[in-house]
């Protein structure tokens, strides 16, 4: 993976990195890929795919009213809070701003 | 008795003497707060203990002994906790900054089961940062050490589990096995570690690495105490919606008189290449041993298991790319001081906060799954996991159990293969398979290397046989060299 590549997917990842990073990754992601190519040696078309170790199913439960977490407890480990909500920068500027 | 010696002795001996009024849980809790003061600042085994509150749990639990109510089965012994549980109200940190200082509003499912059967929890434990690593070493509050050799790592990710139940810190701890986290430090450190069937074990409150190869399981000095503390933790939560609903036996783990009519298969590629000379010759005697005792050993191929590594650091990366998306930097964990915009919040706060093998995680992860790539990454692992599944599968109608290596080498040195993620990640390679399958697998120790370190063997078994790996687990035990001693 070239440089640009690396900086590509951390913007996708929501992460930033210094240039040192950047290189590291670079370098290390590649070998990473490199031998992960090996799966490339056995075909596996028409295998069905296993995104999970038991068995797809869905699982339903009585569609009830419940008690969920107290604003308190839910808000208690957010960086920024009012009391009530969490507080996020502005994403929408004021027409006349 | 003497508070000193407490330490080296079994859950199921520590359990014998409170029953008999030989010991108190009291007596326990402040046995454990003794070692792990004269232990700890050398292991980094507990990044956090709970002391006051442990002590007025045992208590609470001796005067409820005392006025001869009926007890929950852990009777007041002290569990140690793997830092990426839930406890509500205790730091939960997954050793990162990212949740240095996050207090979970809830308990985890397993913690609320500890709490009904009366253990008394005493502490967060070391682990690779988001338990991400074999070693211990990503942790942001610096590595765990073994306590046979601390310039060797503790293996990983619940390298402060097993450190610290192997050095008689703790009687019984929690860790949780993506890839082998729980076995390979369970053999680095000389403890029975086991990872239970998924779904056997509910993953509520457990800080989600790869949801689909993640499961909770104990530490313990020997199999009874892993039988142990598996009952307690084991069977269905519908918080949980992966978590099984089928009834948990009464796992005892009990030595059978005989093994006859049990087939262990034997993988021979996993005798060849790299693995470890001293590995090797333990895991073949106590094989033979096994077979002393009446089993019947058969070669068996798992024509996939060399692909398992390629495999796994595809999906559990996948995985962990959109699980960790939601540290955001506004929910909870931390938040960067300085930003221009949203976007920028949510890059600084996560570059900021999260370590090198998490971003690496994170990066291979997300690159895996990306427009132009998922088919040849991300679904063509899928597709081979399936492929590692049926081998087992297929193994499964032959023999009852498979027994191997747990880890290449004994522990190795910190700082040996930090530097190199694919060497670092290539240590998983008998562990990973048993995840990707979703089937129980434990670590047993089988002995000491001349340089006395910790030698173990690995027993597979299929889904939900958890009660067969612990009885193997104990014959393992009574033909291993009967090694009481601890390492400090």
């Amino acid at each position: 993976m070239d440089h640009s590549e690396i900086r590509k997917v951390a913007s996708l990842a929501r992460l930033s990195l210094t240039n040192d990073e950047v290189e590291a990754y670079g370098r290390q992601l590649t070998r990473v890929l490199e031998y992960v190519d090996k799966l490339n040696a056995v075909d596996v078309d028409g295998v069905e795919p296993m995104p999970h170790a038991v068995d797809g199913r869905n699982v339903f439960r009585p569609d009830d009213r419940a008690v969920s977490l107290e604003y308190e407890r839910a808000l208690q480990n957010a960086p920024r809070t009012d009391g009530q909500f969490f507080l996020v920068p502005r994403i929408l500027e004021k027409k006349d701003a | 008795m003497s508070v000193s010696a407490i330490h080296s002795l079994s859950s199921a001996e520590l359990l014998r003497r409170l029953d008999s009024d030989d010991l108190t849980s009291r007596d326990i809790v402040r046995s454990c707060l003794d070692r792990i003061r004269e232990h700890n600042p050398r292991l980094n085994a507990f990044l956090q203990v709970d002391e006051e509150s442990a002590l007025a749990q045992a208590d609470s639990i001796d005067a409820r002994r005392a006025a001869g109510e009926r007890l929950g089965q852990l009777q007041g012994l002290p569990v140690g906790i793997k830092d990426n549980i839930c406890r509500r109200n205790v730091q939960t940190t997954c050793a990162s900054q990212m949740l240095a200082s996050f207090r979970p509003p809830y308990d985890a499912h397993v913690i609320e089961r500890i709490r009904t059967e009366d253990g008394v929890l005493l502490g967060s434990l070391n682990m690779d940062e988001f338990a991400m690593g074999s070693s211990t070493e990503t942790s942001a509050f610096g590595p765990t050490r073994n306590p046979w050799d601390i310039e060797r790592t503790p293996g990983g990710s619940s390298g402060g589990s097993a450190a610290a139940v192997a050095a008689g810190l703790v009687p019984l701890a929690l860790g949780s096995d993506t890839g082998g986290s729980i076995r390979q430090p369970a053999a680095f450190c000389g403890c029975v570690g086991l990872k239970p069937t998924y779904g056997r074990v509910s993953r509520y409150g457990l800080v989600a690495f790869a949801s689909s190869l993640d499961q909770i399981g104990p530490f313990a000095r020997d199999s009874a105490g892993a039988a142990l503390l598996l009952r307690v933790i084991a069977g269905h939560d519908q918080r949980d919606s992966t978590s099984v609903d089928c009834p948990v036996p009464n796992y005892n783990g009990r030595c059978p008189e005989s093994l006859k009519g049990l087939t262990i298969g034997i993988v021979p590629n996993h005798f060849s290449g790299g693995l470890d000379e001293d590995v090797d010759s333990s895991v073949r005697s106590t094989i033979e041993a096994l077979q002393e005792r009446g089993a019947v050993v058969q070669e068996i191929d798992l024509p996939h298991a060399e692909y398992s590594v390629a495999t796994y650091y595809l999906i559990a990366p996948s995985e962990a790319s959109s699980n960790l998306a939601r540290y955001d930097g506004i929910h909870y964990g931390h938040r960067a001081e300085q930003f221009d915009d949203l976007a920028d919040l949510y890059c600084r706060s996560r570059g900021e906060a999260f370590g090198a093998e998490v971003k690496r995680r994170i990066m291979l992860g997300t690159y895996a799954l990306s427009a132009g790539y998922y088919d040849a990454y991300y679904l063509k692992a899928l597709k081979m996991r399936r492929r590692i599944r049926q081998d087992f599968d297929r193994a499964f109608e032959q023999v009852d159990v498979i027994a191997g290596p747990v880890s290449p080498t004994p522990a190795f040195r910190i700082g040996e293969n930090i530097d190199d993620p694919l060497a670092m990640y290539l240590n998983d390679l008998y562990t990973i398979s048993a995840n990707l399958s979703g089937i129980p697998s434990v670590s047993v120790p089988t002995g000491l290397t001349a340089s006395c370190l910790p030698l173990a063997i690995q027993l597979q078994a299929p889904p939900f046989a958890e009660e067969l790996l612990l009885q193997l687990a104990a014959a393992v035990e009574s033909v291993s060299p009967s090694d009481t001693s601890l390492p400090c």
